[in-house]
């Protein structure tokens, strides 16, 4: 009555994958959802970006300049709301890839920082 | 006037009100391959079983000159009848009426019907087909929402509660859903979703289809939300049909029993499932069904997290939950989604005295980031709570592996389990064997001549002492080493006996399990 699950219905053994567990070595399926997981990312602490797709709408520093962390960067509109993205770090700005009443996608690299000692 | 002439009144009056939005709206609701609320209603429930109430109620809505327009039923049918002999109580949305959209009267129509299946304790099914809020009533069809919301919750864990989607459930519509027992879903008829893909367009950029974003595929395989997925309506009140002959009506009560059978054993031959290899997988519906009777298993959310099998069988002819890792996927891991659905599984066999029969063949937790980051704590927790808090009878086998922190969670004596059996294949232990070697010898190993052939000495010598099921089995933990052609005699027996169990709780309000 019910239908059998892709990953299962075929149990051809030429598609198991070898699954390291604990140093255990399984043969096994593997599922869509595992293998379209996200790896990690490292917090970043030199670069600024847009969180959400959205539109710069205002730049408060220049390249070059020297900013503290939670110093006033800019100001992304996104989800009808200004929200203003702070510095994450000590240092200077050394480049900044966005223009007033732009839009960037998401993950869009918004500013570069300096932060070497 | 005579009764005749009031008779015919009467039917004129029924006449207008059951064809609902007209034939125009009809239409186009069979044009988008949906069956009328109605018709679902006869469709599922016992022929001439259906008793419908509040037909002739009329929708509250008095703005937007909303007090001017006609709408039967007010857009949702209820009623009680029966399903194969078992009562019910029913409503459908009717999505040919207003959109099947949700105003004051259409809600007291619902929550009326609700509380009739409280106090008859009797279970209750939702048919989903609307559009959402009614935007004229405002407030009120909020207000709607939320009386529903109430009783599903005041419902939970007392008698069965139903969800079937069939058509757009979207918004705070799907959390009535959300808070019942087990819901339908139906390829290309159901889409869920909080909002919807519009407002993700407009806010986030995105662009996505209805059914890419909340379709019954992506219920059933990747957010776990339904619990049964079919290709047709009429499918799906078949599942429907075959899940009500496993489940009691109400609390206080078990499921009925039926006929004994045994397996299919030419099909299904225990001794053969299992591979010599331990790392070799095998799928443990097999071994589920070489115990149950007649082969008999109805599987729950085969679709999402496949690494954890759950569903009902019977065994004597009594309703238990089987709950399994499957080896063929992943190895049978516990992960976080794994981990979801067997805990809220283990809590509705428990909520209606449901035994449960677990079988164990794991090599542990998942590793991985995005598993850590997604709070495999609190929701692997969710296991040891459910199996910990349950009071009906448990039984435990353990076929191959289990390891480490899977081994207690997978009602091992530690919980509470009634009868843990174990098959001579069996191996609990801290962890694999390669991994505890290493762990173990790492200065002999490292200090060796030979570093690789000390290391596979070892290893032997590991599996030799401890990859067995004799180690748990001096300390009790294990009740009887059996082979794997007894196992639906032990069980059988070990659930006959446990018939009487009356375990009670500690006294509490309720607990705080790791949501």
């Amino acid at each position: 009555m019910t239908k059998k699950t892709k990953n299962t219905s075929n149990n051809n053994s030429e598609n198991y994958i070898s699954f390291n567990i604990g140093g255990d070595v399984y043969e096994t399926f593997s599922n869509k959802k595992y293998r379209n997981r996200k790896g990690y990312q490292p917090v970043e602490f030199d670069k600024v970006r847009a969180f959400m797709p959205g539109t710069v709408k205002k730049i408060y520093v220049n390249e070059g300049d020297k900013v503290k962390e939670g110093a006033k960067l800019l100001v992304l509109e996104a989800m009808k709301m200004n929200n203003v993205l702070f510095s994450p770090s000590d240092g200077y700005v050394k480049k900044i890839n966005a223009k007033s009443d732009t839009m960037v996608p998401k993950d869009h690299v918004l500013v570069e920082l300096d932060i070497r000692e | 006037m005579s009764i005749k002439t009031k008779t015919v009144e009467l039917k004129k009056r029924m006449q207008s009100a059951t064809q609902g939005g007209g034939e125009k709206a009809i239409e186009k609701q069979v044009k988008m391959g949906k069956m009328t609320a109605r018709e679902r209603i006869v469709s599922l429930l016992d022929p001439n079983s259906f008793h419908e109430y509040d037909l002739f109620v009329e929708h509250a809505a008095r703005d937007f000159n909303m007090d001017k327009k006609h709408l039967p039923g007010d857009g949702v049918i209820t009623g009680t009848g029966t399903i194969s002999g078992y009562p019910v109580c029913i409503y459908a949305q009717d999505f040919t009426v207003a959109g099947g959209s949700l105003g004051l009267m259409h809600a007291k129509k619902i929550t009326k019907i609700m509380d009739h299946a409280m106090k008859l304790k009797i279970p209750i099914i939702g048919i989903n087909d609307s559009g959402g809020a009614r935007i004229q009533e405002g407030v009120n069809s909020l207000a709607g929402y939320g009386e529903i919301f109430y009783r599903n919750t005041q419902a939970s864990g007392v008698i069965p509660q139903i969800s079937v989607i069939l058509g757009p459930c979207a918004g705070g519509a799907v959390y009535s859903p959300a808070l019942t027992d087990f819901v339908f879903v139906v390829d290309k008829i159901s889409k869920m979703f909080i909002t919807g893909p519009e407002v993700i367009k407009s806010v986030l950029g995105e662009e996505i289809s209805m059914e890419e974003l909340g379709g019954a595929k992506v219920h059933s395989e990747i957010t776990g939300n339904s619990h049964f997925y079919s290709e047709s309506e009429e499918e799906c009140f078949d599942q429907i049909k075959k899940l009500f002959t496993y489940i009691p009506w109400n609390n206080s009560k078990k499921a009925e029993a039926f006929p004994k059978k045994a397996p299919k054993s030419k099909m299904y031959n225990i001794d053969k499932i299992i591979p010599s290899n331990p790392r070799q997988p095998y799928d443990v519906r097999d071994v589920i069904k070489s115990i149950s009777d007649d082969s008999d298993f109805l599987e729950i959310q085969e679709n999402f997290a496949a690494n954890m099998v759950i569903g009902f069988g019977r065994l004597n002819g009594q309703t238990v939950g089987f709950v399994a890792n499957q080896p063929l996927v992943l190895a049978g891991v516990l992960d976080v989604d794994s981990s979801d659905k067997a805990a809220r599984f283990i809590r509705f066999c428990d909520s209606f005295n449901i035994p449960l029969v677990t079988l164990v063949d794991l090599p542990g937790y998942l590793p991985g980031v995005d598993q850590e980051h997604a709070g495999v704590i609190r929701h692997g927790a969710k296991v040891l709570y459910s199996y910990s808090e349950a009071t009906v009878p448990k039984i435990t086998v353990i076929l191959r592996k289990a390891y480490g922190g899977g081994y207690i969670a997978m009602c091992s004596r530690h919980l509470r389990a009634d009868f843990v059996f174990a098959w001579p294949t069996a191996e609990i232990a801290v962890m694999g064997p390669e991994g505890a070697a290493n762990i173990i010898f790492r200065k002999e190993i490292a200090e060796a001549k030979n570093p690789e052939e000390t290391r596979k000495r070892k290893i032997n010598e590991y599996k030799r002492k401890f990859a067995n099921p004799y180690v748990a089995a001096a300390n009790g933990y294990v009740d009887a080493v059996i082979e794997p052609s007894e196992t639906r005699k032990f069980v059988m027996h070990a659930l006959e006996i446990s018939s009487q169990k009356d375990e009670v709780a500690p006294k509490k309000k309720h607990g705080v399990p790791p949501f």
